[in-house]
């Protein structure tokens, strides 16, 4: 029996349209699912109190903190490096041997799984510098793991400055760092942040990494070598260890709500300054 | 000899990786006057210009023969500042490049560069500047907005006074005017009439009849050669190499 | 001239952090993982099937086996899903729709992996007990997640490369009367190969890495897996489950499996960095 094509394609286009709304359906309704049980949780005490009774109930606030504390450390340390790098292939040097060495290593570390990091993270911070399971560990894995995500977008916006522009600068009697941070940077900077937000929210989101390195003690740090909790392991051991359905959904539903503002700030960052040209 | 002249270039030779872009040059240009330099395109204008001001060092893979010489120095040499050198040889570019910042932050880059700081030294400096490119009264109520939103021939006109804030000795211009109005082209060819005075200027027209209004004297340049080379006059009515005389009447462009 | 100088050697030292990085990460966990395989034997270390720490026994096939069972499973749900959605998005729907899908469908990508287990442990570990018998935290579960987890990266990917695809392909094959699908079909589609294989080769390195959602529905067994309904382990959540507890042997050996999981996806990198060439030329 012949199909005509026309019946192939529609039966083709059918499937595929299934296809594409129950993957996306499905998608969406992990979401929905998490936010609708636990947004109406959320209220300002959630926020704010300390976790009680290992978490049975009270808050997350110092969870909150440990997230905001661990992926500020991840940032303040992981941004010079990554633009350092990112100025270097691009200002410094053409093609050769050591941008090649140099992309390799940031590729191939852009690829290592997040538990890989965290055993390293554990062996060279927690035991070898002798930092123990503290904000400090932490926050040195986490830069190690968002490096290679900021090399690639600082790369990225600094390659789009055009040519000319520098020729301008330098034409003006401007020596090279002087054109870098005059012209170049500033110009940069929107996609720049871009990358350094979309590392923010990896390291928001990161878990297996942060329990083997930061510990998971719910209480408010003293200081950078305390042990610290970050709201994606609150949640993940709230969940594991059954301790509380309600909390885990009301912090998930926090965790998400915290990504999608970091999201819709790199995407709104994205469009209205790095797409214009 | 040299003292006549401000800028000697002797059997200079230009290579962009393999390709050569100009050969055998010998040729000096005196102060104070505007030299224009004519050819098709592709003949080595913009190569020659850059390598004025070596911003073709930007370039990787190039190579240069042969000696340049401004005010006697050459400017090939190791002790040669490479922003000196481009501050003494100004540039402005075929295609208006304003700085993505305000009118005067524009013209005061250069000298901020160097290191004046002062708010009213600039204030003059980018006065006496725009003033001197014909732009002073266009924009002077609005200094401190986006040189972006100035219109193509105003861009343009920024160029120069950004260039001249530097107080070069010598300016050079790439098809300045392509892609401006009329009058616009007509008060930057103005400009250039009293500039000379203080300047010594090289000038790659946008067309024929452009070099013929301003020019003091024209260096003819074919595949990377100079073919003829001497005074305008000289050159529009009495050509002494074929080939000038075929590219002066039009039979190729 | 000399602060020039000092500026450009000190952005060289910067830029080589991300390859002493690298380094570091392979000395350190090959220091401490390398002597334990060696110490119980290489080939009875990898196709040893008993992980019992407490009797210093460290086989870890079941993990390589689980690991690998896992990500065939996340592939098969993944990509022909993945494909049909980037298809629709490039070809089949309007593009301001597309257009706003496309961000919501990055924001799924950053959603973090313990959120999916969680949906996992909650929604379809119960579903697959009821339904389909065994404990639920199964391999099924786990595929099924890993799937959905990896579906943003080959969405995107796949679609980028339909649609970088010159318009010329398709204007081509439909002047010449094919129908929309066939176009789709066999010139659209055949054309993004390469993109479509790299967002399965990236795919893969992110099942394979994939620790949290993991140890939250796989469950805890340690033992080779007969069915998809059975418990089983990763290699990940080998490391993930008892890096907390380890000591001594124990410990190491959690370093071993990471040696060889560091191994599986450089090897992983290595053939997308190929086929990204392949498709370049």
């Amino acid at each position: 029996m012949k199909i005509s094509r026309h019946r192939t394609q529609q039966i083709a286009k059918t499937i595929i349209w299934v296809a594409a709304f129950s993957t996306l359906g499905v998608m969406f309704l992990i979401l929905y699912q998490v936010l609708r049980e636990g947004l109406p949780l959320l209220h300002l005490q959630f926020f704010l109190g300390p976790p009680r009774q290992m978490g049975r109930t009270g808050g997350i606030f110092s969870t909150i903190v440990g997230t905001l504390v661990l992926t500020a450390v991840a940032v303040v340390i992981a941004t010079p490096l990554g633009v350092g790098t990112a100025i270097f292939l691009r200002e410094y040097t053409r093609e050769s041997r050591v941008s090649r060495i140099i992309r390799f290593g940031t590729d191939c570390l852009a690829g290592v799984p997040s538990i890989i990091f965290g055993l390293f993270g554990f062996v060279f911070f927690v035991i070898f510098l002798k930092m123990g399971w503290s904000i400090l560990s932490g926050g040195l894995t986490l830069a190690t793991m968002i490096l290679p995500t900021i090399i690639c977008t600082a790369e990225e916006a600094i390659k789009s400055i055009s040519y000319s522009l520098r020729e301008v600068s330098y034409g003006l009697g401007a020596t090279r760092w002087q054109t870098i941070r005059k012209v170049v940077l500033p110009n940069a900077f929107p996609g720049i942040l871009t990358g350094v937000l979309l590392g923010v929210g990896r390291s928001v989101g990161e878990t297996a990494a942060v329990i083997l390195t930061a510990g998971s003690s719910f209480l408010m740090p003293d200081s950078l070598f305390s042990p610290i909790r970050t709201m994606a392991v609150h949640f993940y051991i709230l969940a594991r260890e059954g301790i509380s359905m309600e909390m885990a959904y009301a912090t998930g539903a926090a965790l998400i709500l915290l990504i999608l503002a970091i999201n819709t700030a790199a995407n709104w960052l994205m469009y209205r300054y790095v797409h214009r040209g | 000899m040299e003292n006549r002249f401000k800028v000697v270039i002797q059997n200079f030779e230009f290579h962009y990786g393999p390709v050569l872009a100009l050969k055998d040059l010998n040729l000096s240009i005196r102060p104070n006057q505007i030299f224009a330099i004519l050819g098709p395109a592709r003949s080595g204008k913009t190569t020659l210009l850059k390598s004025l001001n070596r911003l073709n060092d930007l370039i990787f893979g190039t190579r240069h023969r042969g000696q340049v010489y401004i005010d006697g120095q050459e400017i090939f040499s190791e002790q040669m500042s490479l922003p000196e050198l481009r501050r003494r040889v100004g540039m402005v570019f075929d295609l208006p490049t304003p700085l993505p910042m305000s009118i005067f932050d524009n013209v005061a880059y250069g000298p901020r560069l160097k290191g004046i700081g002062e708010r009213s030294r600039l204030g003059e400096i980018v006065e006496t500047s725009l003033t001197a490119a014909v732009l002073w009264d266009e924009v002077k109520d609005r200094l401190y907005s986006s040189a972006l939103r100035l219109s193509g021939g105003q861009q343009q006109r920024l160029c120069i006074a950004r260039m001249l804030a530097l107080e070069p000795e010598i300016i050079m211009l790439d098809e300045p005017c392509s892609g401006l109005d009329p009058i616009s082209t007509a008060s930057i060819e103005k400009s250039l009439m009293s500039l000379k005075e203080k300047y010594t200027i090289l000038l790659v027209p946008h067309n024929i009849q452009q070099a013929s209004r301003v020019a003091d004297r024209v260096g003819f340049f074919l595949g990377g050669e100079l073919i003829e080379e001497g005074p305008s006059e000289e050159i529009f009515t009495r050509p002494k190499v074929k080939k000038t005389e075929d590219y002066i009447s039009g039979r190729f462009g | 001239m000399t602060r020039e100088k000092f500026l450009e050697r000190g952005f060289l030292l910067i830029a080589l952090s991300s390859i002493s990085i690298l380094g570091l990460i392979a000395f350190f966990i090959f220091v401490e993982g390398v002597p334990l395989m060696w110490k119980t034997g290489l080939e009875s270390f990898l196709l040893g099937d008993r992980w019992y720490p407490s009797k210093s026994s460290f086989g870890i096939f079941p993990m390589i086996v689980g690991s690998f069972w896992v990500t065939v499973g996340a592939l098969i749900v993944g990509l022909p899903l993945g494909v049909a959605c980037a298809v629709y998005l490039s070809e089949l729907t309007h593009p301001t729709l597309a257009m706003v899908l496309r961000p919501m469908i990055q924001l799924l990508a950053a959603i973090p992996s313990v959120i999916y287990g969680f949906w996992g442990l909650i929604v379809l570990v119960p579903l697959i007990r009821e339904s389909l018998g065994g404990p639920g935290l199964s391999i099924l579960a786990g595929s099924l997640v890993l799937g959905i987890m990896i579906l943003p990266t080959i969405i995107s990917i796949s679609e980028d490369s339909l649609r970088a695809l010159p318009r010329t392909y398709k204007e081509g094959a439909l002047s010449l009367g094919a129908t929309h699908w066939q176009t789709i079909w066999r010139v659209l589609l055949p054309a993004a190969r390469s993109g479509i294989v790299a967002s399965i080769i990236l795919g893969m390195g992110r099942a394979i890495g994939e620790t949290m959602a993991m140890i939250m529905i796989l469950g805890n067994a340690a033992q080779m897996p007969h069915s998809i309904l059975n418990s089983a382990r990763t290699l990940t959540t080998n490391i993930g489950i008892e890096m907390g507890y380890a000591t001594g042997d124990h410990r190491q050996a959690l370093f071993a499996t990471g040696v060889v999981l560091f191994f599986i996806i450089m090897g992983l990198n290595s053939l997308a960095l190929i086929f990204s060439r392949k498709g370049r030329a």
